[in-house]
């Protein structure tokens, strides 16, 4: 079976985030001046060919622990999995 | 004994730019500079690896991300844990980082900026491949050019960082003392370059590769590559 997963990187919350802070910045400018905590992240679309679900997702969560984050600077989460295809 | 040059490979990654000024600062310094290839798994008997600066793999995922998957770090990690001489400089910094060779990571300036100018660092330790012949406290003024310097790192990495003294190179003011105006990129502690804890591989964000002919400006990347090249030398001997 194919799922295609999506998966949210982010910088740790304790780490300055430069571009979010850089978009807050710009907000007001433009009449928003009631906005905080903006944070940038990335955003990975990717399909596994897998036996299961259940083998998708295992490998999923290494691929975005191993190489998708640096785990040192950098958390994520797999906010969506759907069977696509056959 | 021997009384060849010691031999110092310089890896070339796609997108690497900086390896031909490496290899350069190598041969002005009396070293061999060794060309050595991201793809092949052969470091051709160096006696030092250095992973250069630029914008290898297009900087693609995270700087360094891709870079460390290529054949030759396999080398690179071996020869590192036997105990051999690894210098990142810059890009190279961030692929020794991404690799776990060095604690930490490189994240974007905190003022969001490329920064390209001359910047001053002080020696903090002589226990690296790069300030062996140095003595800690002295100043060195080499450049900088980079996109995504800040050193950062957990609260506990960072406290050990320090007291495990592996910090290498602080940014600072000309005399050596600390200042905020001195730190091009928002780094942890201002710290522009660090050591591992056996104390054989070291990364670092200025270039000492572009500050050892006096013809093109300072020349602080001098004692650094002279002391790598006297530890490649004990290691050629």
């Amino acid at each position: 079976m194919n799922v295609k997963f999506e998966v949210l990187v982010q910088l740790k919350p304790g780490l300055l985030d430069p571009q979010g802070k850089a978009i807050e910045g710009s907000l007001p400018a433009m009449g928003w001046t009631n906005v905080s905590g903006v944070r940038v992240g990335r955003h990975v679309e990717l399909t596994i060919e897998a036996e299961s679900e259940q083998a998708a997702q295992a490998q999923a969560e290494e691929m975005a622990q191993r190489l998708l984050s640096n785990p040192v600077i950098e958390d994520f989460q797999i906010l969506r999995a759907e069977q696509v295809g056959r | 004994m021997t009384d060849r040059p010691p031999r110092v490979g310089v890896v070339t990654f796609p997108g690497s730019l900086d390896d031909r000024d490496a290899l350069r600062a190598v041969r002005f310094m009396g070293g061999e500079g060794v060309p050595l290839w991201h793809a092949e798994r052969d470091l051709r008997g160096v006696d030092a690896v250095i992973l250069p600066g630029g914008f290898s793999y297009g900087d693609y995922l995270r700087c360094g991300a891709i870079a460390r998957f290529a054949p030759i770090m396999d080398e690179v990690r071996a020869f590192a844990e036997a105990g051999g001489a690894v210098v990142g400089i810059c890009n190279g910094f961030q692929i020794l980082c991404e690799a776990g060779l060095l604690p930490g990571a490189l994240i974007r300036n905190r003022q969001l900026r490329f920064v390209c100018r001359w910047v001053d660092v002080r020696v903090e330790t002589s226990a690296s491949p790069l300030t062996g012949e140095i003595v800690a406290g002295d100043v060195l003024r080499v450049p900088v050019k980079h996109g995504e310097g800040q050193f950062v790192a957990s609260p506990a990495d960072l406290e050990r960082i320090e007291a495990e003294r592996l910090v290498v190179f602080r940014y600072c003011s000309p005399d050596g003392s600390p200042a905020e105006g001195a730190n091009p990129n928002g780094a942890s502690n201002a710290i522009a370059g660090i050591r591992s804890e056996a104390g054989n591989v070291v990364g670092l964000m200025p270039h000492p590769e572009h500050a050892v002919d006096p013809d093109v400006g300072a020349t602080g990347g001098q004692p650094m590559f002279a002391s790598l090249l006297s530890i490649a030398q004990a290691r050629a001997a």
